[in-house]
């Protein structure tokens, strides 16, 4: 089994019109929306649920009222301004990382750490297709931990139901979120788009993916837009010796398809979907 | 009067908003412009930015001094991330999941522990012209959350001067600690299922904060009229459309400012802060 993650260095690029198309392209494999702070994907798929996991990623302090003295010593030890004075003092749950140093400083043993619900991650099913997904809790820190939930959740489906492929719309952006999406994939795709930023949008990504050590290959989307950019980026990817997988073009029907909620695949005579399908041939080739 | 340009994710259009209204309002009174998109901050690539400051944001990695340290195990006992382990040769710190808490430190009972600074991203300010100042962030590539530096950032706000804060994407922690002391959230939002999904989140959280908004709909088109329902439904006022433009990508793409290609633009973006202006006052 093999396990395909898209991503991209920054949210827009068109990450899960290529998933979601993917996940139309693609024969026996299991589809993981590891965007978990605004998933999307189950928005093409209209799935119906199957199991809901509660998923507790970290804990915050709670200060037992009746006990404080507001002597302040916990603000002064708390590196994440969490701690709000008065009588008594109180926590703000929105800073708080639970990290215990209040616990350990205050003298009159006020403070607890409690569990704290960071999230859910579902299994559902879109016809034949399993789709593991989830939703952070607005407001908690962007939690790999909640996205190694859903890639567990989507390999233990592969394994049972013997599936070949475990296809990931990752998470966008650098940080620990689109980290956990590509640690341990066969392959990752990444998307990139010609826009001014997107060329160091793109630098950023791929050496996150490089720090990985992962095998990757890159997709232009949008490329008739800019394509002065569009030569920088091919030109660039030349130089590093990436491989570019496709370009897709500006595409009024990727927009109209996003409006039916369907993958722009579906209509087959688009553009964007004739490119994304020399895409997904290429892909098979690789992995 | 402080306003943070919100989207429930990446590629809204949360950034030619943010920049487009800076610009327009600074034609009148001044203006600060602050990019809090800590992890991908773009909205420098549509000025130019004479900075004037930088300052490094660091947090504090615990270091073990071997002499003093008994291995009692108490610091990995304590810390809530991993990041500490005790072994029979020595403590290892993995620096990469240290929130920098200082709690190891504290629960060590001969005080091995000792702390050294480490630079996890940068705030810059600068001067875009006289009536427009700007303030970015930009966190370290590996570095796990951006809030620290959101913080820091927000430091520098001027509350003599209209400020715009240019949200992170999403809904999660940096949103939060972008909104918090706000006195307005502007939603940015796209005319597709999945644009109304991410509202949905973004809104959920804006209310909880108990801050007053309003929604700019981008690539707003007359054959996806839901946003406007669910709007209205919530009693938030549409205050703008932009249409599905491929001249105002094309423009996003060059790094130009949209409002600059036609008049009538510029005209709608300055009714827009009125708009802003005339709630909060
Ligand atoms: S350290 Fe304990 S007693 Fe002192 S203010 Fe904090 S919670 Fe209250
Ligand atoms: S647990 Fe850590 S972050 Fe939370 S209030 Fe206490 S010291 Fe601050
Ligand atoms: S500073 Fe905090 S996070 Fe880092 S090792 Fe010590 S207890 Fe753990
Ligand atoms: S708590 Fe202090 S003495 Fe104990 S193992 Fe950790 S560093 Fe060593």
């Amino acid at each position: 089994m093999k396990q395909i993650a898209v991503v991209s260095g920054k949210g827009g690029t068109g990450k899960t019109t290529l998933s979601g198309s993917l996940s139309f392209l693609f024969k026996n494999h299991v589809m993981a929306d590891c965007d978990v702070d605004a998933p999307n994907l189950h928005l093409l798929m209209e799935p119906k649920l199957k199991e809901t996991h509660e998923y507790y990623g970290g804990k915050k302090a709670e200060i037992e009222g009746h006990r404080c003295t507001s002597c302040g010593i916990c603000m002064n030890t708390c590196r994440f301004s969490a701690i709000i004075p008065g009588t008594p003092y109180r926590v703000d749950p929105y800073a708080c990382e639970g990290c215990n140093a209040c616990v350990l400083t205050c003298p009159e043993e006020a403070i607890t750490l409690k569990e704290s619900k960071s999230g859910d991650y579902f299994l559902s099913k879109a016809g034949e297709l399993p789709l593991s997904h989830a939703l952070l809790t607005p407001g908690e820190e962007t939690s790999g931990g909640l996205i190694a939930e859903v890639r567990k959740l989507a390999l233990k489906v592969a394994e049972q139901e013997e599936h070949d492929y475990v296809v990931i719309d990752g998470a966008p952006g650098i940080g620990c979120a689109a980290s956990s999406s590509i640690t341990g994939v066969n392959y990752v795709v990444i998307v990139a788009e010609p826009t001014i930023s997107g060329m160091h949008d793109l630098q950023r990504i791929v050496e996150t993916t490089r720090h990985f050590m992962r095998k990757f290959g890159i997709v232009i989307n949008k490329f008739d837009l800019n394509t002065v950019k569009t030569d920088e980026i091919a030109n660039w990817c030349n130089k590093e010796k990436i491989e570019i997988l496709g370009n897709i073009p500006f595409d009024p029907e990727v927009r109209n398809s996003a409006i039916r909620a369907e993958p722009v695949v579906k209509n087959k005579n688009s553009a964007a979907a004739k490119a994304i399908k020399e895409i997904y041939y290429r892909l098979l080739d690789l992995i | 009067m402080k306003i943070a340009v919100v989207s429930g994710k990446g590629g809204t259009g949360k950034t030619t908003v943010a920049t487009n209204l800076a610009w327009v309002t600074a034609a009148k009174k001044p203006v600060q412009l602050l990019d809090a998109d800590v992890e991908e901050p773009n909205s420098h690539l549509f000025f130019h930015v004479k900075y004037t400051g930088e300052t490094d944001v660091e947090i504090l990695l615990p270091r073990v001094n071997k002499e003093k340290c008994i291995l009692c195990g108490e610091c990995a006992k304590v810390c809530q991330f991993g990041a500490i382990s005790v072994f029979s040769t020595g403590v290892l710190v993995f620096d990469n999941l240290c929130h920098g808490c200082g709690a190891c430190k504290i629960a060590c009972p001969t005080k091995a522990i000792y702390e050294l600074k480490k630079q996890i991203g940068v705030v810059k300010t600068g001067i875009i012209h006289e009536k427009l100042t700007f303030g970015t962030g930009l966190l370290n590539i590996g570095e796990p959350s951006g809030v620290r530096i959101i913080r820091e950032l927000k430091k520098y706000i001027d509350e003599t001067k209209t400020v715009i804060i240019d949200a992170p994407p999403g809904t999660s922690c940096p949103v939060v600690e972008t909104l918090r002391g706000m006195d307005y959230a502007l939603m940015v939002t796209e005319a597709t299922p999945f644009g109304l999904h991410d509202l949905r989140l973004a809104v959920e959280v804006v209310k909880e904060m108990d801050i007053p908004m309003g929604i700019v709909i981008n690539r707003a088109s007359d054959d996806y009229t839901e946003i406007e329902e669910y709007a209205s439904s919530k009693n938030i006022p549409i205050l703008e459309k932009i249409p599905f433009d491929r001249d105002i990508a094309t423009a996003y793409s060059r790094g130009s400012l949209f409002v600059e290609l036609k008049k009538e633009w510029f005209e709608r973006f300055e009714k827009l802060y009125e708009k802003i202006a005339g709630v909060i006052a």
